[in-house]
Order: C-alpha cells, then structure tokens, then sequence
C-alpha cells in the first residue's frame, strides 16, 4: 500500500500507523512493516491467502482515521556539543546560527518516528526544522559512537550502535536505543513522539 | 540423563557462523532475518540427525574448515558438494553419519555451489537472541558471541538423539533457473529492460555476501527517474539501484530500501540464488504468485515425507551400534 504522491505525508503515515495497530491486535501477519507513507504486510500464504490479505487491507485503509493513532511520547535526554557532538560548531556556522540556537531549535520540536531500518533501533524521524538541515559530511566518520544524535540532510536521528555514518554529530544520548535483553528490543517504535532533552553540560 | 558435549572448532575457514532459520516478525523494528542462506538444506540437515528443523547448525562457506566431537555424535552435511573428511575417510553428502568423541571433521571446500550446512543431534547450543540462535553479523549479535567462528571456540551443543544406522536423502538439484514473480516497481523500467530481465543471464559478482547478492549483465533503465520514499525490503526482493544492475537481497538484508523493485525470487528458489558461487550465471524465470505459493508448498510436502526418517530418540545414555 502506498500514497501515490512522492511527497511525504503526515496525515497518510497516521492511517498506516493506525493500519498497523489493528492488524497487529488481529495477529493476523508475521510482520508489519511501516516505511515512508507505504506500509508492508509479511503474510503465511498458508494461513491467509493474499487475495484475502489484500480485502482486509483494502477494508481498513478505507475505514481507519489519521486521529484514532494513539502515539507514545519519548524524551531522549542530549548532551549536546563538546566531545558528545564534534559538529555541532559546522552545523552552527552552516546555519548562521550560535550553538545556543542550534540546541534551542532541536531540543524544541516534535519529532515523528516514521518508521525504523538501516540499524536495529534506527529510527527515521520527520520534523527537523528547515533552519537546522546542514549536508552530511564529505567524508563519512568511520566511527560514530552508540547514543550519537546527527543531523544528516534534512533529517535527524539517533545512531543505535556505534558504526560508520556520514551525518553532522550534534550530541549524544546514555539512553539505550536498542537493547536485545529488552522486550521490545527497540526503545522507539513507529508512530511515537521523539524529543530530545538538552541535558546541562560540564564544560 | 543427557549427554550435552561440545564440539571445538580447529579451523574456521571464513566467515563460518552459527545459523538457523532466522528472526521473524521484528523488521518494523530494523532487525533483520539474518539464518541460514539456503533454508531448505539446513532444514534437510537438521531432519537427518533427528532434530527440530528450526534447530541451529554452521553455514560454512570457505574451507578449510576443521572441528573435534567431544562426544559420540551423528552429524550431517547438506548442500554445496564439499570435500569432507572425518579421520581421512570420506563422508557423503545428505547422509547421516556418526562419530567417536574424539575424532576430527574437515570441510576443506566446496567443488561447486556454494555453502553446506552442517547440523548435529541436538543442536548447537548457543542462547537464543530475539527468539532465534541466528548470527546477526551487521548488527553483532546472537550465534556464537554475535560473530563468525575462529579457531579454538567450542561450542555447546544440545541432548544427543540415538540412531541405529546410516541413513541419506535425495537433495534437489541446483539449476541455473531462478523463478521470480514481478516486483511492485515493474512497471517503472522501459520495455528493454523488462525483458532482458527474464531473458538474458545474470553473473555473481565478487561484491555479494549474505545481504545480498550483486549481479551484473544488461544495464536495465527505468523509465521514470523519481526518487522513490523508503519502504520495506525482504530476502528475495530483486532491487534495480542506479548503474542498472541488479542486486537479491538475501537473509542479512536491511530491513528498508529505497530502489526500484523489479522483482522477487521466490521462497521455494531463494537457496539456488545463494548456492551460485561467485562467476556464475543464473536466469529469472517469471511465475505468477499462485505457482509462487504452490512450489512453497510443494517443498513442504517433500519435507513432510522424511519425518518417517526420524525414529526416535531412544532414552538416552542406550549405546549406538
């Protein structure tokens, strides 16, 4: 299932939230997966046929509302700058901004968890303001710590495990994005709502 | 009581790693299926020395690869043709053999196809991560220490089953035909390109591994040139990124993507696309979803006639023969 139009869009990614959760409750595939304004559903052909699958999915694209998503609200506490977030003076100086501002803008908005991939734990979020989007790095770190916040384009996000990556490193969060002890493994989830939290620096 | 034992890994070749049929139903969360690459070989593996099929073995893909019974075990080896050994005699492929506790396995590599899986009666033991004992090895975690074997681990295994005798099947026979349905994006490429797809060959290029397989031939062209929003990738799917080439997307696969989908190797073939050694050339051959699902289910039947292989595991501590 997808939108046709290439554009993102928040009200289409609600519905497909909302999608999801009741075929979740249904338990009626082994997977379902959000991505960006389309949504896969994973089926055993010997349970459900897919002609079948497709009449559910028809049904409730046609009868779910964008308002019945209930979203969870994730604070992610930030150290931002220092040795945390190496980029946060290029984003400032990229932005014509202080870094005051920069926390200031990031820590102050919303962010949709559209839907997760790349990593375990990564999640792609929508709502960085247009006043912070700064290009990714030339050359990608081939080293990113566990908990790094980045801003990578226009997105931003929280590198699960440390890993090569190209995105502006602005700080860094102690929490645990994913955890393989946890159930569920993941601390977000497609449809919650991230923000982060700037914690008080030493330095 | 069980005899639980372990086996010791001499030689561990590259990239050896522990695997079963993977993780299912946590790609909404990024974690990707990861488990045996050609599925039905382990599964066929695991039913001769009596185990569950979703029980975990090595997937081994380079040689030499050497390991020690630390107790009497049966053991099997199924998939590629390799050059095996145990204590200097030669050991059959798709046969249910034994061996003493003490006495030395060596895979010393593959004479065509790619990888053999190995299973042993119980299992091997390592903890389940995430509901399975797959070896994850982008994200380093679950099989042995979230990594591939080196020399001198040891690995747990699970109880020992007792069996009288030797015992072999039929394995299915690789062809270079590779049946695919067509993929949410077909549309997308220009007439050319929709039909070299199924009509020309397509050689394994060096850059493939278990997430996926590269392929080179035919330049294929879209003829839409939208940048497409991400969304859900599965092992199987056949990807078309820019330079035209195509790449399969295997059990390690990412779990989104963000290229054109041209196709999707079906289930019942996905074993044949990871058993084609690098240099090879395959064909897609284009079925509809209702043959896609009949060859799944046909497997299944074909597997459902061995259980009557497995007997029994006698109460343990009985002698073998």
């Amino acid at each position: 299932m997808q939108s046709t139009a290439s554009q993102i869009d928040e009200n289409c990614q609600r519905i497909l939230w909302g999608i999801a959760q009741k075929l979740r409750a249904a338990n009626h595939c082994i997977d379902i997966v959000p991505g960006m304004n389309n949504l896969s559903a994973i089926v055993d052909p010997q349970r459900h046929s897919a002609a079948a699958m497709l009449d559910i999915l028809r049904e409730l694209a046609s009868t779910t509302q964008a308002v019945e998503f209930q979203a969870r609200q994730i604070q992610i506490p930030v150290h931002y700058g220092g040795e945390c977030g190496p980029d946060l003076d290029l984003v400032a100086r990229h932005c014509q901004l202080s870094t005051k501002e920069v926390i200031r803008l990031h820590s102050q908005a919303d962010y949709l968890v559209y839907f997760l991939g790349f990593q375990p734990g990564f999640a792609y979020l929508g709502g960085l303001t247009a006043s912070l989007h700064t290009p990714r790095r030339a050359e990608p770190r081939l080293q990113i710590a566990a908990g790094s916040v980045g801003i990578g384009g226009s997105q931003t996000g929280i590198y699960p495990a440390a890993s090569p990556g190209g995105w502006q490193i602005i700080g860094r969060t102690n929490l645990r994005l994913f955890d393989t002890q946890q159930s569920p493994p993941s601390l977000l989830q497609p449809g919650d709502i991230v923000r982060f939290v700037a914690e008080q620096n030493d330095a | 009581m069980h005899d639980t034992g372990d086996l010791r890994i001499l030689k561990a070749g590259v990239q050896t790693t522990v695997q079963d049929l993977g993780r299912h139903g946590l790609r909404h969360l990024g974690i990707s299926q990861a488990g045996a690459l050609d599925a039905p070989s382990l599964i066929l593996a695991n039913k001769l020395v009596g185990n569950p099929e979703h029980l975990a073995g090595l997937e081994i893909v380079i040689g030499p690869v050497e390991m020690q019974f630390q107790r009497d075990s049966w053991f099997a080896l199924c998939g590629a043709n390799f050059a095996a050994e145990l204590e200097g005699k030669t050991i059959a492929k798709a046969w249910r053999s034994f061996a003493r506790a003490g006495d030395k396995l060596l895979l010393r590599g593959a004479h065509k196809e790619a990888r053999v899986y190995f299973a042993i009666d119980g299992g091997i033991a390592v903890d389940e991560v995430l509901g399975a004992r797959a070896t994850d090895l982008q994200a380093g975690f679950g099989g042995y220490a979230g990594r591939a074997l080196r020399k001198g681990d040891v690995l747990g295994l699970g109880p020992a089953h007792c069996f009288t005798r030797s015992v072999g099947v039929q394995q299915r026979v690789w062809t270079p035909e590779v049946r695919a349905i067509r993929g949410p994006d077909f549309m997308q490429f220009d007439a050319n390109a929709r039909k070299n797809f199924w009509r020309h060959a397509w050689q394994v290029s060096s850059q493939s591994n278990r997430m996926a397989y590269r392929l080179k031939g035919d330049i294929l062209q879209r003829s839409v040139a939208n940048e497409m929003l991400s969304h859900a990738v599965l092992p199987g799917v056949v990807q078309i990124p820019p330079n035209g080439q195509p790449i399969v997307l295997l059990a390690d696969c990412q779990t989104t993507g963000g290229y054109p989908r041209i196709a999707t190797v079906i289930e019942a073939d996905l074993w044949k696309v990871a058993q084609t050694p690098i240099g090879q050339h395959f064909c897609f051959l284009e079925v509809d979803l209702a043959a896609a699902i009949d060859a799944q289910a046909k497997w299944r039947r074909e597997l459902a006639r061995l259980d009557c292989l497995n007997p029994l595991s006698h109460p343990a501590g009985s002698q073998h023969a």
